[in-house]
C-alpha cells in the first residue's frame, strides 16, 4: 500500500512557511467554482444554502420528534402549538421491557471498555513501532497495515463461532476483548504517526539516566501524545457507539440490547403510529456523539487530517 | 577486557533487550492478530471447503462452495448490486469532497464553521439512527416527495420501496458523508504552495487550467488514498442496506450488498461453509480491487519531487 506511505502531500510547503508566505490562505482567484460562485457575495449563500439542504432531515427528525405522531406529514422545522414532550416520554420506556437508560448503559459500558482496551494496546503497539528498533519491524509494520484491508464480514464466522465456545454469546465480551488486543491497525497508525514526531533526544537522555522502555513509554510518551490519544479515544467511542453489525450478531437478548439494535427493534416493531417516539429515540442516541463532536471538533478534525481517515 | 570488546557486548545485549521490551509492547497486538484476525482467516478458509451447520463437525466438500457461489444467481445479484453501489457512492464522495473543499480553500470567512458543519454527517452517517431517518424521507409520504410535491412534481411512490431507485438512496446517503474526506483534501490544498499558483497565474495560466495542472497532480496521493479507503469502505457497507429492507436486501434483491448476502447465508440459514467462501470470494475482491487501483493510477499520481 503504497499509498499510505506517505499520507502527506509530500510538498515543498514547508519551504513557503520558513519564507513567511501566508500559506494558509490563498488568494481567492483560484480553483474549480469560477465566475459567480467565487464571489464572496455568493460564496457564503451559496455554502449556506447547500448546508441547509444536508441538516434539513436531521433538524425535521427534531422537529418530528416534539410533535405527536398524527404531525407526521408536518414538514416544517417549527413545532408550534403541536409541541409535545411525550414522544420523548414512551421513548424514555424503551423496548420490550428494557428501558432506554438500560440501552443506554449497555452501550456506554461496551464503549468506555472499547476505548480503554484501544488506548492501552494500540499505544503499546505504537510505541514499539515508533520508539524500538526490533527484528521483523519493517514486516509487521506492513502486516499491521494489510490488516486494515481485512473485511471484517470474512473473519466473522470463526470469531463467532470461537466466541460461542467460549460461552460468550449475548455478553460484550466478543465486542471488547478484540480491542484489547489492538485489532483496530486504524489507531496503531495514528498513534505511530504522532509518537514518530515526538524528538528522540528525549529517550535517549531519559536512557542515558538508566529509564527502560517502560518508563519511557509512561513518563514520556504517553504524556506528551495527549492529544493523539484523546483523538483515538474519540474516534473510538465514536465508531463503538454506533457499531450495529457486531452487536446485532452476539447479542440477541433484549436485556442485554445497545442502543443500535433497540432503536432497531423499535423501527421494525412500530408502524406509522409510533414515529415520534422512535425519533425521540433516535435524537437522544446521537447526543452524545453530537457533543463529543461539539467538545472536541478540532481534535478530531486534525486527527483526520494528519491520517487521512476516519475512524 | 578490551573497550571495543565491551561496547560490543553491550550493544549487543541492548539489542536483545530492545528486541524482548518490542515483542512484549506487541504482545497485545501479536496475540490479536492471531486469534482475532489470522487464525480466523485461515479457519475461514478451510470452512469454505467444508458444509458446515454449526454443530458437530465440519463435512470437507472441496470446491463445491465455490462452484455453488459461482452459480448462484443471488451472489451475482448481491455482486452486482455492491459494484453498482461502489462504483457510484465513491466517486460522489470524492467529487463532492474535491468541490467544497476547493470551494471553502480560497480564504473564505467563517472556514472551520464549515468545516465542522460539513464534516458532521460523516460522524453519524452510519448509524441506525440516521438509517431510519432515511428510510422516513425517502418513504412514500416522506420528505423527499413532500418538498417535489412543493416545487410541482408528484411523485407518490416510495423511493425505499422501488427497486429501481432504493440503492440510490443509499448512494445519496454515502454522499451526504463526503465530510471526512474534504477535511483530508482541506489540509493536502494548504500544503500547496502559493507561488507555484502565482507562476501559472503570471504563464497565462486560467483558473480551471490551475485546477487541472496545479491542485488536481498536488492533490493526487490524497485523493488516490481517500479512493482506496473509500472503495474498501463500501465493498463492505451493511448497516444502512440491512436497516432500510428490515434485513432482506429488497426490494426485489436491489440493496442486497454482498455482505448482507453473506450473513444471511452465515446467521439465517447456517451456511457457515458456503458464507466462509462468500467472505473469501470478498477478500480477494478487495484486495484485487485495491491493487488494480494503486497501479492502475500510478502514472497519474504525482509523489512530488522527493519521491
Amino acid at each position: 500500500m503504497g499509498a499510505l506511505r506517505r499520507e502527506r502531500v509530500s510538498t515543498p510547503g514547508g519551504i513557503a512557511l520558513a519564507a513567511g508566505r501566508p500559506v494558509r490562505t490563498r488568494g481567492g482567484r483560484h480553483g474549480l467554482v469560477g465566475g459567480i460562485a467565487a464571489h464572496p457575495l455568493f460564496r457564503h449563500p451559496l455554502l449556506i444554502g447547500f448546508a441547509w439542504f444536508m441538516f434539513y432531515p436531521l433538524a425535521w427528525m427534531v422537529t418530528a420528534s416534539l410533535r405527536p405522531d398524527a404531525a407526521i406529514n408536518n414538514f416544517s422545522l417549527w413545532p408550534g402549538r403541536d409541541f409535545t414532550l411525550a414522544n420523548y416520554a414512551r421513548a424514555w420506556q424503551g423496548v420490550a421491557g428494557v428501558t432506554f437508560v438500560r440501552l443506554f448503559l449497555n452501550s456506554l459500558v461496551v464503549a468506555a471498555a472499547t476505548v480503554a482496551g484501544n488506548l492501552l494496546s494500540c499505544a503499546m503497539a505504537a510505541y514499539a513501532f515508533s520508539r524500538i528498533d526490533f527484528k521483523f519491524r519493517g514486516t509487521l509494520f506492513s502486516i499491521m497495515l494489510v490488516t486494515l484491508m481485512v473485511p471484517y464480514h470474512a473473519v466473522l464466522i470463526p470469531q463467532y463461532l470461537m466466541f460461542r465456545q467460549f460461552h460468550w454469546l449475548n455478553t460484550f465480551l466478543p465486542l471488547i476483548v478484540p480491542k484489547l488486543l489492538a485489532t483496530d491497525a486504524f489507531y496503531i497508525f495514528l498513534l505511530t504517526q504522532f509518537f514518530r514526531s515526538i524528538p528522540t533526544e528525549l529517550d535517549q537522555a531519559a536512557h542515558i539516566d538508566g529509564a527502560g522502555h517502560l518508563r519511557i513509554f509512561c513518563t514520556i510518551i504517553l504524556p506528551l501524545s495527549v492529544p493523539a490519544l484523546a483523538t483515538a479515544a474519540i474516534f473510538s467511542f465514536i465508531h463503538s457507539w454506533n457499531d450495529f453489525f457486531a452487536p446485532l450478531v452476539y447479542l440477541t437478548r433484549t436485556a442485554n440490547f445497545t442502543l443500535p439494535l433497540g432503536l432497531r427493534a423499535v423501527g421494525d416493531s412500530s408502524a406509522e403510529s409510533a414515529f415520534g417516539a422512535l425519533f425521540a429515540m433516535s435524537v437522544l442516541s446521537l447526543l452524545p456523539v453530537i457533543g463529543i463532536f461539539i467538545a472536541f471538533q478540532r481534535l478530531l478534525v486534525e486527527g483526520i487530517a494528519t491520517t487521512g481517515m476516519k475512524g | 577486557m578490551k573497550h571495543g570488546q565491551a561496547g560490543k557486548r553491550r550493544f549487543s545485549r541492548q539489542r536483545v533487550a530492545d528486541n524482548v521490551a518490542a515483542y512484549l509492547f506487541l504482545s497485545p497486538f501479536l496475540a490479536g492478530l492471531v486469534a482475532i484476525i489470522a487464525g480466523p482467516m485461515a479457519s475461514s478458509l478451510y470452512l469454505s471447503f467444508t458444509d458446515y451447520g454449526g454443530f458437530g463437525l465440519p463435512e470437507w466438500v472441496g470446491l463445491e462452495n465455490y462452484a455453488r457461489a459461482f452459480g448462484d444467481p443471488r451472489m451475482w445479484t448481491a455482486a452486482r448490486v455492491t459494484v453498482t453501489y461502489t462504483a457510484t457512492a465513491v466517486p460522489s464522495v470524492v467529487l463532492f469532497a474535491l468541490l467544497l473543499a476547493t470551494a471553502l480553500n480560497r480564504g473564505v470567512g467563517f472556514l472551520p464553521v464549515y468545516r465542522a458543519v460539513f464534516y458532521v454527517p460523516s460522524l453519524i452517517g452510519g448509524s441506525v439512527a440516521v438509517a431510519l431517518l432515511w428510510r422516513q424521507v425517502f418513504g412514500a409520504t416522506g420528505l423527499l416527495n413532500h418538498a417535489l410535491n412543493l416545487i410541482g412534481i408528484q411523485h407518490q411512490t416510495s423511493w425505499i420501496g422501488s427497486p429501481s431507485t432504493a440503492l440510490g438512496t443509499l448512494v445519496v446517503l454515502q454522499t451526504w458523508q463526503f465530510g471526512s474526506a474534504m477535511v483530508i483534501f482541506l489540509a493536502g490544498l494548504r500544503q500547496i504552495p502559493r507561488s507555484y499558483y502565482e507562476a501559472a497565474s503570471v504563464d497565462g495560466a486560467g483558473r480551471f487550467q490551475q485546477f487541472v495542472f496545479i491542485t488536481l497532480p498536488m492533490l493526487s496521493p490524497l485523493i488516490l488514498f481517500s479512493t482506496v479507503m473509500a472503495m474498501i469502505g463500501a465493498l463492505q457497507a451493511f448497516n444502512a442496506a440491512y436497516i432500510i429492507s428490515g434485513g432482506s436486501g429488497g426490494p426485489a434483491d436491489s440493496t442486497l450488498y454482498f455482505t448482507l448476502y453473506l450473513y444471511q447465508q452465515g446467521f439465517v440459514n447456517f451456511q457457515f461453509g458456503y458464507a466462509s467462501a462468500l467472505g473469501w470470494l470478498l477478500i480477494l475482491t478487495i484486495a484485487t480491487a485495491t491493487a488494480a487501483l494503486i497501479t492502475g493510477t500510478r502514472r497519474w499520481v504525482h509523489y512530488g519531487e522527493s519521491a
